[in-house]
């Protein structure tokens, strides 16, 4: 068990500021909790920009190259059907009819490897527990969740307060 | 932080709506009881869906000689029913998708609505290939799976095979971009649940969602980039379905224009759609807060867009046959407009060209029953447009001898209106147990375009 620290705030400006005063005094902030996406904060807590749309970019062209091959086995390696009288015998000549599918199945790749991406990272699935501590900051509440970095329990709540924090709470946590 | 907008822009929220006010408001509608309105609705659904549940079984067991096609229209309200409701279901990405690429603000009170109408219109959609296949059991020949004839493999030279991947392509991409919205939202109602059976159920549903700052950033990040991904999907799909006519060599079916005709013409019935759904919700949930009249004015100005290229996409086509100088095609365009289909021509040029015009006046666009007046209108004259493309083109082909008409039997007109009740039927439940407004989403404008907070400056 271990003692974690609470600042919770009201306004997404008001949280933002208290980021960066925190951040400027080398408190280590743990997590932020949000009701919504606060535009900035990411930027303030010195995250690193996300690698999903660079992940989603290769998952789309796993999926052209893949409908490339199924497309080019199938209907040009393994059993040539002739339609029409119309050139069939290379991939080259059927090409433009195939892109139709290979258009719909790079886009079904992409978008579907970057979403499973995103809820592996963020540890989503069906039946996880949440573990945002306070239940309101799914709703309209903005929390911090400090680590009391050796000071005592006073000390923080102190500089909590100081943000502007409109209550600060401690907790208990594995 | 907050970025300002000019005051001369109405605001998207009015009333005094705190983040509390807005999770409180659109929690109701899942937390209280539903009203009698719901349970009227819902049983007239209901019964719509059990009619359409008869249909397609006895579809199914008898066969397709239950319907009333005949051996020159071959095709005829399955496939036009089909089209309708695909056109349907482009309204809900392109609010969510494009709309969030033009970070236009009024998406977010109606694009959680708007998705969920085009998931459910995509399933009445595909419910109809399916079924006209005659042996429904045997669709998964569609896919090119590995088989017991060879292998023998599915044609990728075909538009109606492009059809079978631009739409399941489309609906499982829609569905995981409604999904990745819904995850915060269900987690809002989660912690906000008092009975345990209702936080087991949202727990379930919202996948351990806790809003850390981490997780946010990378939802933006998803919700971007499945929306860019998402833009040239919805316009691929309506272009290919259009292909399963414009490749073919019937007159009046292959035309170049088709596919950005289509493109327009499924943006205007979807808008449509969303209107006729929209008027009803806001009132019976009492969304009128969020889904403002400024709202409902964005989407009739999409409407007289749209609807204004769809009847220069009718001319168009009037005048290229005219100018081709092939008899063939210029008798199904006379044929169409004074043919014995003349009622269903001119229902469609009604509907879709005229009525829509009247949404250049303001005082017209802004009046909610004119506007749920002609969101019908245009929903019946769309469906028209599609008939009259299948049917008036087929049904005098090359041969007089062949000449015949098309009349729908009990079964066609049962499986048509009872796709509407599963329609529904989807819908009310959603608007019962799912958040109808994307809460989270619309929090981040609150500051730049609610009522009270733009008064202030």
């Amino acid at each position: 068990m271990k003692r974690v620290h609470y600042g919770i705030y009201d306004d997404e400006e008001i949280l933002l500021s208290a980021v960066k005063q925190l951040k400027s005094k080398n408190w280590n902030i743990k997590e932020v909790y949000t009701p919504f996406p606060v535009h900035g904060l990411e930027h303030a807590l010195g995250y690193k920009h996300t690698r999903l749309s660079t992940a989603s970019f290769i998952y789309g062209l796993t999926g052209l190259s893949l409908g490339m091959l199924m497309t080019w086995y199938m209907l040009i390696q393994d059993w040539p059907i002739n339609i029409g009288g119309k050139p069939n015998f290379t991939f080259a000549d059927n090409f433009t009819s195939f892109i139709p599918v290979l258009f719909e199945l790079t886009i079904f790749c992409a978008a579907h490897g970057m979403v499973l991406s995103f809820l592996i990272v963020c540890g989503l699935f069906p039946g996880a527990k949440e573990s945002n501590p306070i239940p309101e900051t799914t709703s309209h509440l903005f929390a911090i969740e400090l680590d009391d970095n050796n000071a005592n329990a006073e000390e923080v709540n102190q500089i909590l307060l100081s943000t502007k924090a409109i209550e600060v709470k401690t907790l208990e946590r594995d | 932080m907050h970025i300002q907008e000019s005051s001369y822009r109405e605001p998207l929220i009015i009333g005094r709506k705190d983040y509390k006010q807005i999770t409180d408001d659109v929690c109701k509608g899942v937390e209280g009881k539903p009203n009698k309105y719901w349970y009227i609705a819902f049983t007239i659904s209901f019964l719509g869906l059990l009619w359409y549940i008869g249909c397609v079984s006895y579809t199914i067991g008898r066969g397709i000689g239950t319907w009333g096609l005949n051996r020159t229209v071959d095709w005829a309200w399955d496939i036009t029913n089909f089209v309708w409701w695909v056109g349907i279901g482009h309204a809900g990405t392109l609010i969510s998708a494009i709309l969030l690429l033009f970070r236009q603000k009024w998406r977010l009170s109606i694009n959680r609505s708007a998705e969920a109408m085009t998931i459910f219109a995509v399933i009445c959609a595909a419910m109809f290939p399916i079924i006209h296949m005659g042996r429904p059991w045997l669709f998964l020949w569609v896919f090119p799976l590995p088989n017991q004839f060879g292998s023998l493999w599915v044609n990728f030279n075909s538009p109606l095979l492009w059809d079978v991947f631009a739409i399941s392509t489309y609906f499982t991409v829609s569905l995981v971009f409604w999904y990745v919205g819904l995850i915060p939202d269900f987690a809002t109602i989660r912690d906000r649940a008092i009975t345990p059976m209702r936080k087991k159920i949202y727990r379930a549903l919202s996948f351990g969602w806790s809003g850390k700052a981490k997780d946010w950033a990378r939802f933006e990040e998803v919700s971007l980039v499945l929306a860019g991904l998402a833009t040239p999907l919805v316009l691929s799909v309506h272009t290919i379905v259009s292909m399963d006519f414009a490749t073919s060599v019937i007159p009046g079916w292959h035309t170049t224009i088709f596919p950005p005709y289509f493109v327009a013409g499924a943006i205007f019935s979807g808008f449509a759609m969303v209107l006729t759904l929209l008027i009803i919700m806001r009132k019976v949930m009492s969304l009128e807060s969020y889904i403002t009249i400024k709202h409902i004015e964005y989407m009739n100005i999409i409407i007289i867009v749209t609807g204004s290229i769809v009847g220069v996409a009718y001319l168009t086509e009037l005048f290229i046959s005219w100018y081709s100088g092939v008899e063939y095609e210029q008798y199904a365009f006379i044929n169409r407009a004074t043919g014995p289909y003349w009622w269903a021509y001119w229902s469609m040029m009604t509907c879709n060209v005229v009525t829509p015009q009247l949404f250049w006046f303001r005082a017209i666009r802004t009046n909610l029953t004119a506007t749920f007046i002609i969101s019908i209108f245009v929903n019946i004259g769309m469906w028209f447009e599609r008939f009259v493309i299948i049917v008036t083109s087929i049904h005098r082909d090359y041969l007089p001898a062949n000449w015949s008409m098309f009349h729908p039997t009990f079964v066609d007109i049962g499986i048509y209106v009872g796709s509407i009740g599963l329609f529904f039927t989807c819908f009310l439940l959603f608007a019962r147990f799912f958040p109808v407004i994307a809460q989270s989403e619309l929090k981040t404008i609150v500051k730049s375009s609610a009522d009270h907070h733009k008064s202030n400056h």
